[in-house]
């Protein structure tokens, strides 16, 4: 780096590149194999909940998990803070 | 004993068929007995980066569909003694390719004694993609250091774990690996450019080779001669030393770091 890039220079954005691909190939690996209906079926519970509590949407996730010879759909929702109180 | 290499990416212009071309001469040049089939039906164009287009009498469909012979399509290279293109169709038949017509071309390279079948993949995910991947044994993974090519290349691996012979074989499946190119060692030292181990370290494979970002690429493409071939070239050392890697070679990686500059050079950012 030179002296004069100083003043030129855009802010280094290769750290934030990285940062959104790991987060977003986690997310892809994860829904990867599971059947093709589980990113509807997340988004219509979402519209569901949202009737009666305002979660945002990534409080949502739904989950597919084999274990020897049987399937589990696991669903968690992350309610607001205020909610719980 | 045949080994079946995809050369594939998921987005396209990063530089699968440049790669075909020069890992397909540079295993030629060792001796090897190497096709390079083209599957991308429909825009044929690995035989205008191997310099043959106005010998293409014949192509892959022709071939599938029993118009001509296998012999008769391959097209013999002028440069290298054992190598052999086998060019896309153009038609916009995109049901022209099936498995079992990929099968038999490729059963019939096998017995005709190929050492190495490399399989230009077109972009994309559809049925071009699908069947050149297929039956490989291996995988070379081309990706810039960029977020959507490392992305699709992502979804790539998906595929290569899930819809070839050897995934639905369940025997160990397809050997992957990456290869990075249009790398800019200087905009990785900036922070710019997502680095070799930042790739690797987001898609978990092994550095098969890195290349560096060179006009030397567009010349070789204009002159229609692998740019492996131009032995004043970065980029041509960089993938002889991919082939020699893909070969079982331990060979250190060059050209990831700036070189170093004159303490001038460094004040005034020259």
């Amino acid at each position: 780096m030179g002296l004069l890039d100083l003043f030129r220079r855009t802010p280094p954005s290769a750290h934030v590149a990285k940062e959104r691909l790991r987060i977003i190939v986690a997310q892809e690996r994860g829904n990867r194999g599971g059947p093709d209906y589980l990113p509807l079926l997340r988004r219509e519970l979402l519209e569901v909940i949202r009737k009666y509590v305002n979660v945002d949407p990534d409080a949502i996730q739904v989950n597919l998990e084999r274990e020897d010879g049987h399937e589990v759909l696991e669903l968690s929702v992350a309610l607001p803070e205020k909610m719980r109180a | 004993m045949t080994e079946i290499i995809v050369v594939t990416s998921g987005k396209g212009g990063v530089g699968k068929t440049t790669t075909s071309a020069s890992i397909a001469c540079g295993l030629a040049r060792r001796g090897k007995r190497v096709a390079v089939i083209d599957f991308d039906i429909g825009l044929r164009n690995l035989d205008l980066i191997m310099g043959c287009e106005r010998r293409v009498v014949y192509d892959f469909v022709n071939v599938i569909q029993g118009e001509c012979t296998l012999k008769q399509a391959l097209i013999k290279d002028k440069r290298l003694e054992n190598l052999f293109v086998l060019a896309a169709s153009q038609t916009r038949d995109k049901d022209a390719l099936s498995v079992e017509g990929v099968r038999r071309v490729l059963d019939e390279l096998i017995a005709d004694g190929f050492e190495y079948i490399l399989c230009d993949s077109p972009a994309g995910i559809e049925k071009g993609a699908h069947l050149a991947m297929y039956y490989a044994d291996r995988a070379v993974v081309v990706v810039n250091p960029e977020v959507s090519s490392v992305r699709d290349s992502d979804r790539i691996l998906g595929l290569l774990a899930s819809k070839t012979q050897h995934a639905e074989k369940g025997d160990g499946g397809v050997k992957e690996h990456l290869l990075l190119t249009r790398y800019s060692p200087r905009r990785v030292a900036t922070g710019e450019m997502l680095s070799v181990t930042d790739v690797k370290e987001i898609l978990g494979l092994d550095v098969v080779g890195v290349i560096p970002e060179s006009t030397d690429v567009l010349s070789a493409s204009n002159a229609g001669t692998p740019v492996i071939l131009n032995e004043n070239s970065d980029v041509a050392r960089a993938y002889e030393d991919a082939v020699a890697r893909l070969l079982g070679e331990s060979v250190p990686l060059r050209f990831i770091e700036e070189p170093k500059k004159g303490f001038f050079a460094r004040l005034f950012g020259g």
